[in-house]
């Protein structure tokens, strides 16, 4: 948690700029909110333990909970710690900030239309639904509003990257021989693997799902669209690891009271990102029945290598933390994890969320494995997985971050130490357990997407029950929605801390600098190209023989629930709905 | 570049774990003949799967001495056979038993509880799975993609019989 120094904060020095990276996270965290009442709502329905909704309504939860957690939450945080990163690690303000808050704009436009889409699914009387899951997969078809949301999200996220890089752009004007600063280096990367993987969604939705759900085209393929969803789905898990990422390796080294390991390496691993990030979506199609076995064992093998930089992740981290622990004093071949500051929440949160990435990482490596897939594709195992990684991994590390970042973004404290530390325990605790079970129902059979995974035949269990497995998911889940409200409330009471002068932070320089690698690590346009060719010698053959098989609109596919009606019939049904509620 | 030697030790130990792991992988698939669903089924049109030859009237069928095809259609929220309402599908042990599983309307899941046996359903497409029936038991069907607010209350069951027990209908 930040303490106090002589220095001035980052509000002091960037007040407009702070003020983008409060509102945005301010959005995450509204979203954080409400997509864990979702998820208790969840944990508690599936395993029968108490059902408030109705099991039909069970899907809206689930698209609410899928699309503000692991879209909104997480990319909003982002771009708030990104925009904070740039300014902080080049020292200077958006080239034009009306330009920054544009984008700060269009995305919230863009969330709050997909997201009132969705939720007006609980209201039967209004026409509007995005009952599809955060996957959306034709022909299950939402309300074109949905799909319209998603583009100005997305085309938003477009901008701030823009933002960015121009900013870059006009420091390497001031800077012509220097080398990028770490944390700008990390957020370009993670732009550029942006850009690329959002191809596939932006064609999905724009040229397909959009038009279609508007009425202006008759079908569309279900396996291409759902192969372009994948293309983009992928690699978003990276978009929400990078940011995580840029915590562990310029952050925690710090909180730790060292400094990071290497820079270079740090460079390296961002770079393997760009480049092998959007190659890998097929490897969610497995099991799906029309792409050819190979594509899947090329996919399989790309995404082996994408585990290097995790791998190497891990290494620098701890070595980074393990450096810390010694300036502090620790000893030993273990004693130094002794010295290190567990009673600061933000170091705990992230040291918290690392040790189940590690865990997550090696379900994942399950997952990976293209024929074990057979045991657990689309079981329980599966969120058990994300919920360590996106839910732990991500989303602890950006709640410690925000121990740490907040002082400086507003020049007031965080209300309780105690409660900020009880808070990451309890997320890990309650974590721990939910997944766990998760994984153990998914080996069983158990599937995910199921209001009542209750059938009129039994799972077999193999050790323990079912009954047990539940037990421990709604416990675990009521854990984690504690945990949540703990960390706003936490955060609503920081509001009204005193005011004080110096919270200040100064992030040190690596102990083997970026002097010590080769100046090509650098080059953008480089990775850049590289990373487009592998995604077109990837993708390239798979999607060309879909289109030879179905064509590009497949054949006599229907739109489920029947919502295509013309444009001015959906205006008017719609707004004559609203008016309704409203009266 | 400057690399620390536990750093060089640590990426040789990943890449060999990586390799590792292809390997495993590769073996499953040439060695143990692990077969991934992929484009062997076909396409059929998913509006005019009542006309189809072989999902017109799904089922089981017997194509060799130890051998049977079971066509399935998958709609919103049953399978067929499978569901209570079409019958449990049922096969002798000891058999190999090809599932061709299809949708007429959205994107639905097929496994079988308890197995491997795990197949996206995509309409369009015909998801082809062989498996080899050892032994005689009720099995789940399970629908375990999404598919519309009654998807929880789509399931099927197999029913694997003892050999003199079988007697070449869906029930
Ligand atoms: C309060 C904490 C949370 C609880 C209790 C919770 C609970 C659950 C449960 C029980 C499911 C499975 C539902 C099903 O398949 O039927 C689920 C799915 C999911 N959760 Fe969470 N979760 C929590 C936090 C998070 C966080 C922080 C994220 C991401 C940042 C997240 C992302 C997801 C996603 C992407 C799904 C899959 C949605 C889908 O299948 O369409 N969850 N969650
Ligand atoms: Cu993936
Ligand atoms: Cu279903």
């Amino acid at each position: 948690m930040s303490t106090q120094t002589d220095q001035p904060s980052f509000v002091d020095r960037y007040p407009e700029e702070a003020a983008v990276v409060r509102r945005s996270l301010l959005v995450a965290f509204v979203m954080l909110g409400i997509g864990a009442l979702m998820g208790l709502v969840q944990a508690l329905h599936r395993t029968n333990v108490l059902r408030i909704i109705d099991s039909a309504d069970y899907y809206t939860v689930l698209t609410a909970h899928g699309v503000f957690l692991a879209i909104v939450f997480t990319i909003f945080f982002l771009v708030g710690l990104y925009q904070w990163a740039v300014t902080r690690s080049l020292d200077r303000s958006p080239v034009d900030i009306r330009f920054t808050h544009a984008w700060a704009t269009m995305m919230t436009v863009g969330s709050l239309m997909a997201g009132a889409a969705i939720l007006l699914g609980f209201i039967d009387e209004v026409p509007v639904s995005a009952d599809v899951l955060f996957t959306f997969y034709a022909p299950l078809q939402a309300h074109p509003i949905f799909y319209a949301g998603l583009a100005i999200f997305i085309v938003g996220t477009w901008m701030a990257g823009a933002d960015w890089f121009r900013t870059w752009l006009a420091w390497r004007k001031d800077n012509p021989d220097e080398r990028i600063p770490l944390q700008t280096f990390m957020v370009l990367t993670t732009m550029i693997m942006w850009y690329v993987a959002t191809l596939g969604v932006a064609v999905e939705v724009l040229v397909f799902l959009l038009p279609w759900s508007l009425g202006l085209i008759d079908s569309v393929d279900p396996l291409l669209t759902r192969t372009l969803f994948w293309f983009f789905g992928h690699p978003v898990v990276y978009f929400w690891l990078m940011p995580a990422y840029l915590l562990w390796y310029t952050v925690m080294p710090k909180i730790a009271g060292g400094r990071l390991f290497s820079d270079p390496l740090a460079r390296v691993v961002f770079i393997l990102f760009v480049l092998l990030s959007t190659p890998v979506g097929i490897h969610h199609q497995y099991v799906d029945p029309g792409i050819a076995q190979g594509f899947k064992f090329i996919a399989m093998t790309n995404t082996m290598f994408l585990l290097l930089p995790s791998l190497l992740t891990a290494f620098t981290v701890v070595a980074s933390i393990e450096h810390g622990a010694r300036q502090r004093g620790g000893t030993g071949l273990f004693g130094w994890l002794t010295a290190l500051p567990w009673r600061d929440p933000a170091f705990t949160g992230m040291a918290l969320a690392g040790l189940l990435f590690a865990a997550g990482g090696f379900s994942g490596m399950v997952n990976a494995g293209m024929n074990i897939n057979y045991l657990v594709h689309n079981t329980l195992w599966v969120p058990g997985h994300f919920h360590l990684t996106v839910g732990t991994a991500v989303a602890l590390t950006f709640m410690a971050g925000t121990y740490w970042l907040w002082p400086q973004l507003t020049n007031r404290e965080i209300y309780s130490r105690p409660i900020a530390l009880a808070q990451v325990v309890m997320w890990f605790g309650g974590m721990a357990l939910m997944s766990n079970a998760m994984h153990v129902a998914g080996l069983f059979g158990v599937p995910r997407r199921t209001a009542e995974p209750q059938y009129s035949f039994d799972f077999p269990a193999l050790f323990g029950t079912i009954g047990e497995l539940r037990l421990q998911i709604a416990v675990g889940g009521t854990l984690l929605f504690i945990s949540t409200v703990l960390f706003l409330s936490n955060l609503a009471f920081s509001l009204g801390t005193p005011k004080r002068e110096g919270f200040g932070q100064t992030i040190p320089p690596a102990l083997s600098g970026p002097e010590d690698s080769p100046a090509v690590l650098d080059n953008m346009k480089l990775w850049a190209a590289i990373a487009v060719v592998l995604v077109v010698l990837a993708y390239a053959l798979p999607l060309g023989a879909i289109i030879s098989d179905n064509g590009l609109f497949g054949v006599g596919i229907e739109p489920y629930p029947m919502l295509v009606r013309p444009l001015f019939d959906w205006a008017g049904a719609t707004l004559a709905g609203l008016a309704e509620v409203i009266a | 570049m400057h690399i620390h030697s536990y750093e060089k030790l640590w990426l040789g130990m990943a890449l060999l774990l990586i390799v590792g792991f292809i390997g495993t992988i590769t073996y499953g698939t040439v060695g143990a003949g692990v077969q991934m669903v992929d484009d062997s089924g076909g396409n059929v049109e998913p509006g005019n799967v009542s006309e189809h030859e072989e999902f017109g009237e799904p089922g089981v069928e017997k194509v060799g001495e130890n051998e049977y095809d079971v066509h399935v259609v998958a709609r919103q929220f049953v399978f067929n056979p499978g569901s209570e309402v079409y019958g449990a599908i049922e096969v002798p042990v000891n058999s190999t038993v090809n599932f061709y599983v299809t949708s007429a309307d959205v994107i639905h899941g097929f496994s079988i509880a308890g197995t491997n046996a795990n197949t996206m359903v995509i309409p369009g497409e015909v998801a082809e799975i062989t498996i080899e029936t050892e032994e005689t038991g009720e099995y789940g069907i399970v629908c375990h993609e999404y598919c519309g607010e009654g998807h929880h209350n789509m399931e099927g069951l197999l029913r694997v019989v003892p050999e003199d027990e079988y007697n070449g209908s869906t029930q």
